[in-house]
């Protein structure tokens, strides 16, 4: 994991070796597990860049890519991308399946305070 | 608010095409690409059919590269999702708004939003979507390695990612309606030499169920009115289609499945307003239709904007 102290902006960079940490360090983290291969993740990702960036030091997000890092897909049963998977403090609360518009996925985000 | 001469709705295939035409003919020109909805082209793995591409073109690749050539020519592309259409004025002449975010004022609009995959309407699959239900073969394939999946359909894009699973899954049951393939010959073909896949003829998918994820189907056959069951991994819907047409609901003519009717201009039931790619009532829906489609709609739409500020063919004045 990146060494993100000083809150930037931008999505943290996960990978399966630094997953767990990043459940433990943040309260409320929402993982982009995406691909490659997968169109709709790469429309998702400009919408997650834009959601970091406004909600920067309240909710933390990140990306891993499944592709990289089979063993997250398979521990949290992912058999759908985009994935995002929802952690408050320390512990899966949810997930959202498939690319949602800003307005309306920050509407489901909301949901889990 | 600025006017344009021509927006268009859509970011696929059609809409970039006719963003290509319009913004090299110098009109001003708007896209706007939905924020959510992907052109289902960009789902797909191959296609082969589309002109220039011999050895075939990723859908994701070949769309980039029509945005690409479309923003060389000046096109302006902003991502919002229109939910009405509206007149400008009550007298249809003076052009017309879309509505999403905000309001965007246009002389000519062009409709090209696509279509999405149907869902089949059955227990289980919005229950287990993500969880063994996908619309995706791209996207989720690679999650069913060494696994069954049964793939629902039996026209081009069923077979086409029917094959495609076969890279990864162990085995492939297609399930179709009817007693035979509608897809195009030569998938027919593949299909039938792979031994990854199998078919399940006549019959239809009645349930989808599972515990956390999917692990069976049930069967209807049309034919006997057998129900069997089948153990499966993951479910691939590719049966069907529904144009993404809500927006002009109320506003132009549409067939009674929802999609937009259209003259040889492309030209809707409203002056003013032209459709195109797979949203229309047509034939045969593929890349190189919308294409075409496209290029039609924004120049008719073209001659439509120079007719209402008075500048038809203004090099011949």
């Amino acid at each position: 994991m990146e060494n993100r102290e000083d809150r930037t902006a931008e999505p943290l960079i996960l990978s399966d070796a630094d997953l767990d940490e990043a459940i433990a360090k943040y309260p409320f983290l929402v993982v982009d597990c995406w691909a490659p291969w997968c169109g709709p993740c790469r429309m998702l990702g400009p919408i997650i860049e834009s959601l970091a960036k406004k909600l920067q030091g309240d909710i933390t997000f990140a990306k891993l890519d499944v592709d990289a890092n089979p063993t997250t897909a398979q521990r949290f049963s992912i058999q759908t991308i985009p994935n995002l998977l929802i952690f408050k403090n320390g512990r899966k609360v949810g997930d959202i399946i498939g690319a949602l518009p800003e307005a309306q996925l920050l509407k489901e985000l909301n949901a889990y305070r | 608010m600025e006017t344009y001469d021509i927006i268009i709705i859509g970011g696929g295939p059609a809409g970039l095409t006719a963003g290509i035409y319009a913004s090299r003919a110098k009109m001003k020109t708007l896209l706007i690409e939905s924020t959510f909805a992907a052109s289902l082209i960009t789902t797909t793995d191959m296609i082969e059919n589309y002109p220039g591409f011999p050895g075939g073109i990723d859908g994701f690749g070949l769309v980039e590269r029509f945005r690409e050539q479309a923003l060389g020519f000046g096109l302006e592309i902003m991502q919002d999702d229109i939910s009405e259409i509206q007149a400008a004025a009550p007298d249809l002449r003076s052009g017309w708004i879309a509505i999403g975010s905000q309001e965007y004022h246009a002389r000519a609009l062009i409709v090209a939003s696509g279509a999405a995959y149907a869902k089949l309407g059955v227990p289980g699959e919005q229950e287990f979507t993500g969880r063994g239900v996908s619309y995706c073969a791209t996207c989720d394939a690679p999650f069913y390695r060494d696994r069954a999946i049964v793939v629902v359909g039996g026209g081009d894009t069923a077979v086409q990612e029917a094959l495609f699973l076969t890279k990864f899954a162990s085995r492939v049951t297609l399930v179709h309606r009817r007693d035979s393939l509608r897809a195009t010959a030569i998938l027919q073909e593949r299909a039938f030499a792979n031994e990854k896949i199998d078919f399940v003829w006549s019959s239809v998918v009645e349930e989808i169920r599972g515990d956390k994820t999917v692990n069976a189907v049930r069967l209807k056959n049309l034919v006997s009115d057998r129900y069997d069951d089948l153990a499966t991994d993951g479910v691939f819907i590719f049966a069907g289609y529904i144009p993404n047409t809500e927006m002009v609901s109320g506003v132009v003519e549409r067939d009674q499945d929802g999609y937009i009717i259209v003259d040889d201009h492309m030209q809707t039931s409203k002056p003013g307003i032209f459709a195109c790619g797979d949203c229309v009532k047509k034939l045969l829906r593929q890349v190189v239709t919308a294409c075409g489609d496209g290029a039609t709609a924004a120049f008719a739409a073209q001659l439509h904007v120079e007719e209402r500020k008075g500048t038809l063919y203004p090099h011949r004045k």
